[in-house]
């Protein structure tokens, strides 16, 4: 395993080529919570003991097979702005980051294949994880378990024969485990149905936020959809659940698009067609105007009102659309404004080079526009 | 009325509960009161789950036949962390806290999580003081069956051979 001598502009972005469901469910995550025995809990722990867990938990992962080939990236050795790009792909949380006044003890760990990684020192001393693409939550729980089992082996965690593996937080206590599926549902937005689901999601032990993690705003109609409770049931039995009621929301959100194409095909059409068009031709794009425009194509492309773009050049451009994405790639600092425009750019020409590859406009999918959703076209 | 919790919203829901000999009113708001397992509302339970509601009467039911939970005011002995802490942050400090402080988290873990009792992965490093060998076995014969489903043939070689090592030492 390296140290940190990779850049992270390409990586983590496995998630973006989608997977089962991919239209409705962008990707799919699993992270399990645990701590070494002996000592306390990052939040309690003075810096030399953080600094020492950290060190027994790469060695740790330099051993593990789950890892092998893999880069650990301490906090400290990564500038600003790939900091910045890390918290914009989901790959690390902003409280990993914020560490005290002076040198951090925190750590990221990302395997060869970017299967799954882990967190060094945020609210617990390491949180193993994956995501995925599409819906796949057992294959993300498998390679957490493996990377767990691997882990578990060769460091002391923290276990209590009644309360399970035991964490900082006692909502997180037991399996340690979060399971979350991001998921985009317009049609159940569009219809006012939303509420009614998310009361519904809530009565079943499942809590629901918006794309950026806890308190964060719904924008471009993404939810992220996670266990609530992490004690007194299996690993298997959580994601098996997640998994069913998600599968629901996917049927309650089809049918949605169903009424939407029976009862005003003109407004969903026009509402697509826009979007498509602003976001080809616009000089200036904020973030949130920008997501909320790449759900209406999105939904359009699921519809097959567009034919093109592909799902996966939607959700590159969801993720390198972000601010620090801009920045690294126009290497530089930016102000809103300047960002703004670098995104209305880039969005454009992701959106020409994408017509370009699949040799025609979106225009000609429109003929089969009231046919039900189907499978992603491909472009 | 404002939420004990959050101190925003206006209290919809009052809760006497009687602890520890003591009776003390809670007061929460509709959010406040679904975070701790409180459901306000009468609307549909899938089979299987319990209603959070009668979850949580039952708990309060069940404290009065037994021998009252007397709270630990001492600070951790390892991490030094004192209750008024923990009740300020809702964070233990250390694993230790979990043994310190058990009489009120194991209350706390049922309001959460509608549960006490950990059913998921055994931890099956020496070091741990697990000594429950059958609920390992069963729980690694689960998680066999589970990979040989999934194809994982792998995991499931790796699982075979160590439920075998187990079944040696008996």
């Amino acid at each position: 395993m390296s140290l940190s001598a990779v850049p992270v502009a390409e990586r983590g972005l496995e998630w973006i080529q989608g997977g089962d469901e991919a239209e409705i469910v962008l990707s799919s995550r699993v992270r399990v919570a645990r701590n070494l025995q002996g000592f306390p809990f990052p939040g309690r722990a003075g810096r030399e003991e953080r600094a020492d867990v950290a060190e027994r938990i790469c060695e740790a992962a330099a051993r593990a097979e789950s890892l092998d080939g893999g880069v650990i990236w301490r906090i400290d050795d990564l500038d600003p702005v790939d900091r910045e790009i890390l918290v914009e792909r989901h790959l690390v949380s902003r409280d990993l980051l914020a560490d005290d006044a002076g040198p951090s003890t925190s750590a990221f760990v990302l395997a060869a294949g970017e299967e799954c990684g882990l967190m060094v020192n945020e609210e617990d001393h390491v949180r193993l994880q994956s995501l995925v693409g599409g819906l796949e939550l057992e294959a993300a729980w498998r390679r957490v378990d493996r990377l767990d089992e691997e882990l578990g082996a060769l460091l002391p965690f923290a276990y209590h024969h009644q309360f399970g593996y035991l964490t900082a937080c006692p909502t997180n206590v037991g399996t340690g485990l979060r399971a979350s599926v991001l998921i985009h549902i317009p049609g159940l937005v569009l219809t006012k149905e939303i509420s009614r689901v998310l009361e519904g999601i809530s009565q079943v032990g499942l809590t629901y936020r918006g794309l950026y993690g806890e308190g964060s705003e719904v924008v471009g109609n993404f939810f992220q959809i996670s266990n609530q409770t992490t004690l007194g049931k299996t690993e298997e039995d959580l994601i098996e659940h997640l998994g069913r009621v998600t599968g629901k929301v996917i049927d309650y959100e089809r049918s949605a698009r169903a009424v939407l194409l029976t009862e005003a095909p003109s407004v969903l059409e026009d509402k697509v067609w826009r979007a498509y068009g602003i976001l080809r031709t616009a000089r200036s794009l904020g973030l949130e105007e920008m997501m909320n425009l790449l759900s209406g194509i999105r939904l359009g492309v699921s519809l097959k009102l567009l034919k093109s773009p592909r799902v996966e050049t939607l959700n590159d451009i969801l993720v390198r659309g972000q601010h620090a994405h801009l920045e690294r790639a126009a290497g530089g600092k930016l102000n809103e404004h300047d960002a703004d425009v670098c995104r209305a750019t880039f969005v454009r020409d992701k959106l020409a080079r994408d017509e370009r590859e699949a040799g025609r406009p979106p225009a000609e999918g429109s003929s089969d526009a009231r046919a039900a959703d189907g499978p992603p076209t491909g472009g | 009325m404002l939420c004990d919790d959050c101190k925003e919203k206006e209290a919809e829901v009052h809760l006497t509960a009687v602890e520890a000999e003591e009776i003390r009113s809670v007061h929460l708001c509709s959010s406040c009161a679904a975070i701790r397992g409180v459901s306000t509302d009468t609307g549909e339970l899938h089979p299987g789950d319990t209603p959070p509601l009668a979850d949580f009467l039952a708990q309060l039911g069940s404290v009065g036949s037994r021998p009252p939970v007397t709270a630990v005011t001492e600070p951790c002995p390892f991490c030094g962390i004192s209750a008024a802490d923990f009740r300020r942050t809702g964070r233990v400090g250390c694993s230790q806290c979990y043994v310190h402080f058990e009489a009120q988290l194991r209350g706390l873990l049922r309001r959460i999580h509608g549960s006490s009792q950990h059913a998921g992965k055994l931890y099956l490093s020496e070091a741990s003081d697990l000594t429950d060998r059958l609920g390992q076995l069963s729980s690694m014969r689960r998680r066999m069956k589970r990979a040989i489903e999934t194809e994982d043939f792998e995991t499931a070689a790796e699982l075979r051979d160590r439920i075998h090592e187990l079944e040696v030492q008996e």
